[in-house]
């Protein structure tokens, strides 16, 4: 379970599994994300955001270590006051740590909203992110901070995607140190 | 999770039995198959007398990423050596590799020390299961809570609780 602010997503685990026949892969495992929203049945959005989610996470595991099982990640959004998408990813990822699957980097995910007035925020609230006029997702990769995932609403300029680049790439190096810290938390009673 | 690898000696479950095989879940991505004639003495006049939901001591002999994992219940001289069905009674639960690995250490102080406590036997699987059984279930359900407390306590707590319970 995991909340920046008041954004909290439960994220569940389960694999590598059998798979059904029809969905083995002969070299890799199968992986499926089922993201739910807090109200009502998942919609096209929330599809969308499993696609996202299921190719960043695709690119991370080890999927040849476990050919023809299924690996299922079920999250669940249990409140939304903005930047779903990141707190989504880094559930992900914790969920995949927690777990033991072999991984082949640590991700984490930023969201920025870039202002009218140029200004770029991080991790904005549901009414920033109305208010901006555009806003970023960024998946960024532990090895070297590199980029997995890119997602833009809305428009900007391509130095202005650097300079948000630039600063998800800083801000990522905190969430790396907060899953360093719960996982040394976990493991040490 | 726990993934087989070959020779390891694990605890598997009977869940299915097939024509001439039986499916044993051993806590891996995929059922293990267990053929009939795998046991010492089995012909095909003679077979084990295996049921649903009996517990199996046995080594891998094929487990790799690709294929199904297969189990036997001989060695390679085709004597049992304390594979095959384990028996009635007993306690079935499970804990992680880690200890796992620490319990089958040589000369392991926890079972030397539980071993002056109440006589019992025990099967350690690598897979993360543990059977035991002890003379009474009470002392049967008092090793199992010791060995699941033994992931979390260091060794002075662990000879405190022991100390209490032999002082008991």
């Amino acid at each position: 379970s995991l909340s920046p602010g008041d954004t909290s997503v439960l994220a569940g685990l389960y694999g590598p599994a059998e798979a059904k026949v029809s969905k083995e892969l002969p070299d890799r495992a199968a992986l499926e994300v089922l993201l739910r929203p807090k109200v009502g049945l998942p919609g096209v959005l929330e599809r969308s955001r499993e696609q996202l989610l299921r190719q960043t996470c695709e690119a991370v595991v080890l999927g040849v270590l476990h050919p023809r099982t299924a690996i299922s990640l079920v999250l669940q959004v249990l409140s939304d006051a903005g930047s779903l998408l990141s707190c989504c990813l880094n559930a992900a990822c914790m969920a995949l740590l927690d777990a033991g699957l072999p991984l082949a980097t640590l991700f984490c995910g930023v969201t920025c909203a870039l202002q009218p007035d140029g200004t770029i925020l991080l991790d904005p609230t549901a009414r920033q992110e109305q208010e901006a006029r555009a806003i970023l997702t960024f998946a960024i990769a532990s090895s070297e901070r590199k980029v997995l995932m890119a997602t833009t609403k809305g428009s900007c300029s391509v130095e202005e995607m650097q300079q948000c680049l630039v600063a998800a790439q800083r801000a990522a190096n905190v969430i790396f140190q907060f899953y360093r810290d719960s996982v040394r938390r976990r493991y040490s009673k | 999770q726990y993934v087989p690898v070959k020779g390891d000696h694990v605890i598997g479950i009977v869940t299915a039995k097939a024509g001439d095989v039986f499916r044993l879940d051993v806590g891996g991505s995929e059922p293990a198959s267990l053929s009939y004639l795998a046991f010492e003495g089995a012909t095909k006049r003679n077979r084990p007398n295996v049921q649903v939901g009996d517990l199996i001591y046995g080594q891998f002999v094929v487990a790799n990423k690709d294929m199904e994992p297969e189990m036997v219940c001989i060695d390679s001289s085709g004597k049992s050596s304390g594979m095959g069905i384990i028996g009635q009674d007993g306690f079935l639960f499970k804990v992680s590799l880690g200890l796992i690995r620490k319990l089958l250490a040589p000369k392991c102080e926890i079972i030397q020390e539980l071993s002056q406590l109440y006589p019992f036997e025990l099967v350690i699987g690598m897979n993360g299961r543990i059977w035991v059984k002890a003379r009474t279930v009470q002392q049967t359900l008092i090793i199992v809570n010791i060995l699941e407390a033994c992931e979390y306590m260091t060794a002075e707590q662990r000879k405190q609780a022991l100390a209490k319970l032999s002082g008991n």
